[in-house]
């Protein structure tokens, strides 16, 4: 009975300190709200719009229905012409331009000998951005109708593919799941590491420790609201996304809610690890951004974990941002339950439990 | 053993190398106001804290209201109260949520702590200020709040450290008044201080210095059994006279209080006035003599050893 009403003291007591403390209030809504916008409509690998220049030798029929060609795509934007290839490339030095579609003066005939498989022009790419420039070399095999036609016999592909989930190959669909993982990253260590520092900060663990309360039933009364704190931002996120993204929600709201508990739980012990290891709440809120910079830029959010080195894999696969990544992909896109995901919802598992250990043990309730 | 609420055997704590507390027997009757008078860095604080359970002793035995510590520390938390040096309550609660809180997490019931939290508001007079949050209290408010707080649960034993440093000397009066009433109701109260008015209030004083205890007794028995006699001296040119006096050996301390020195010289010496009139080479006689009633800091001074 003590047990839970002390809990409860603790966590009527922070949600009432929450309620007065607007700042800290306002981020827990504004946070997901504006860095789901932002994201969602800036973060996109489907390039549209690349200004490129153009050297036309040819200036012929072909090279103009070349041009329109590649003008109707919308990867590219033509907004340069240049009248010799030195000059276009000052034109990439310079930063003008991304690329240049070069049209040689025997365009015509390449075309005509269409059986010698020649080029019939070249791409000069500006190579610094892989994203941009693998854009642009998808530009290589692009059907062009008209002239093949004319000229040019049908080439089958090789492979069919069908693409499951995200059909219309859309950016949001990806990002506002993986958006989650950063967003209750940030919110969930960052909350209970400060709540936690600024209690020794101000002296108050002084007065609580001399109660009967113990150092479990402080830290889970402390996480309780968290908790709630985390469901609310996760229920915005989807929400929005789903209604101004369109991000379809295909999973069982129960393992969308369960898998973010499991993560919750585990960044809250990152948390109170943490705020057991900080002095000062700047000192919490640095070995946040220590967590919080990998957990965005290795966890799969951004770039896809296959194509990282191996030692960066492992250091990926410590962070439980990675594991839900993965786990809200699949529950919200492709219906996974925790079932189906077992390795990952282990490790969260795991984590929690070790952590909260670790927590409590270097909580002592004593100061020596 | 009924009538013990602190023993502590040859109690010892270091931190490092440096010695906080060193070999220090206590023994406090219920019911009494004991003072810990000391300089900072005493051991004043590591003490309270070793009694408290919050700091495990080297060496040395504690039992606290019959318990063993640091063995039964957890068993002891319901029992005694404890008010921090430091303002440790919420600052962003109000008063009620406050004394709600503590109040929980002492297992009160709903309707107990109800009633009690309204007599200690009354009490302490902050009935009309119970909305307010405790940032907002005074330094007096708040020190009553703190008192409040750690006394919710009706505690058998206080501990107080410093609680008055952060306050004028009338809500310092006051806030005596309460530790009384207390005390009258059976309440065992330890209190470090380094204030001479406040240690003098107190039942029983120890003297502590450098960790170590260097008396110990009522304040009264402690000025009466001096190793000095007090010669209070008016005149001009106390500077320079204060220091012919340090050359002297009966003469244990000097300090200039306005335009006197107060001389403590050695209890051996009959008649300390004409010995002095005899050796101090710098007298006029102009200079008046007077021999006064030693005062607690007189006894403070001869303890710590201070000559200056």
């Amino acid at each position: 009975m003590g047990f839970f009403n002390r809990i409860a003291a603790i966590t009527l007591k922070e949600f009432r300190q929450l309620s007065r403390d607007r700042l800290t209030f306002g981020m827990v809504v504004m946070i997901p709200l504006i860095q789901l916008l932002l994201f969602g409509y800036a973060i996109n690998n489907n390039i549209r719009n690349i200004n490129i220049g153009l050297v036309d030798e040819a200036r012929s029929f072909a090279s103009r229905s070349i041009v329109d060609a590649v003008r109707a795509t919308q990867v590219v934007n033509i907004v340069r012409h240049y009248p010799t290839v030195q000059e276009a490339e000052a034109g990439i030095t310079a930063g003008e331009v991304r690329a240049i579609l070069v049209l040689p003066a025997n365009l015509d005939q390449r075309a005509a000998n269409a059986s010698q498989s020649q080029p019939l022009g070249q791409w000069l790419i500006d190579g610094s951005d892989n994203i941009v420039s693998s854009a642009l070399l998808g530009l290589r095999n692009m059907p062009l109708q008209e002239l093949q036609r004319s000229y040019r016999p049908q080439a089958s592909p090789v492979f069919e593919a069908v693409l499951y989930f995200n059909p219309e190959r859309r950016t949001p669909v990806n990002i506002v799941p993986g958006l989650l993982a950063v967003i209750l990253t940030m919110t969930m260590i960052l909350f209970t590491a400060t709540a936690i520092v600024r209690e020794k900060e101000r002296g108050n663990i002084e007065l609580l420790i001399t109660t009967p309360l113990r150092s479990l039933e402080l830290m889970l009364g402390k996480i309780i609201p968290f908790i709630l704190i985390g469901l609310a931002q996760m229920t915005i996120i989807l929400m929005l996304g789903h209604f101004v993204f369109d991000v379809p929600i295909n999973g069982r709201p129960i393992q969308i809610v369960g898998a973010t508990l499991l993560f919750i739980a585990a960044s809250l012990t990152l948390g109170l690890i943490i705020s057991t290891i900080a002095k000062t709440q700047l000192q919490a809120m640095q070995m946040t951004v220590f967590v919080l910079l990998p957990s965005i830029l290795l966890s799969g959010f951004l770039f896809p974990y296959e194509g990282m080195p191996r030692p960066a894999q492992y250091i990926a696969e410590a962070l439980p941002a990675t594991h839900f990544v993965r786990m809200i992909r699949g529950v919200v896109l492709r219906d996974a339950s925790l079932d189906n995901m077992r390795a990952d919802t282990s490790f969260l598992l795991g984590f929690t439990l070790v952590g909260l250990v670790i927590a409590t043990l270097k909580f002592k309730k004593s100061l020596d | 053993m009924n009538n013990i609420s602190i023993e502590a055997r040859e109690l010892t704590r270091r931190f490092g190398s440096y010695i906080a507390v060193n070999k220090l027997d206590l023994w406090i009757p219920r019911g009494t106001i004991y003072g810990f008078l000391g300089p900072n860095g005493s051991g004043k604080s590591t003490t309270i804290r070793l009694l408290t359970g919050l700091l495990t002793p080297d060496s040395g035995t504690v039992n606290i209201l019959g318990l063993q510590l640091p063995a039964q520390a957890e068993q002891l938390r319901t029992r005694i109260g404890y008010m921090t040096q430091k303002f440790s309550l919420f600052g962003d609660l109000t008063l009620q949520e406050n004394l709600q809180f503590i109040g929980r997490i002492y297992g009160l019931g709903r309707s107990v702590m109800k009633q009690r939290i309204e007599e200690l508001l009354t009490l302490y007079e902050l009935a009309d200020r119970r909305h307010l949050l405790a940032d907002e209290l005074s330094g007096g408010q708040k020190q009553r709040l703190a008192l409040a707080a750690a006394t919710i649960h009706k505690p058998e034993l206080l501990f107080l450290d410093e609680p008055t440093s952060a306050v004028d000397p009338e809500n310092r009066r006051d806030f005596w008044e309460k530790l009384f009433d207390l005390s009258d109701s059976g309440t065992t109260i330890l209190v470090s201080t380094h204030y001479m008015d406040e240690a003098e209030r107190c039942h029983y004083l120890a003297i502590l210095e450098a960790g170590v205890k260097r008396a110990d007794d009522t304040p009264q028995n402690l000025m009466a059994n001096m190793d000095a006699n007090i010669v209070e001296i008016s005149g001009p040119n106390l500077r320079q006279l204060k220091q012919q006096l340090l050359q002297l050996g009966q003469v244990k301390s000097v300090a200039q209080q306005g335009v006197q020195l107060r001389v403590l010289v050695d209890r051996a010496v009959t008649d300390p006035v004409s010995q002095l009139r005899r050796d101090c080479v710098g007298l006029q006689p102009s200079h008046q003599f007077a021999l006064v009633r030693p005062s607690l800091e007189d006894v403070f001074v001869m303890c710590t050893g201070d000559r200056s």
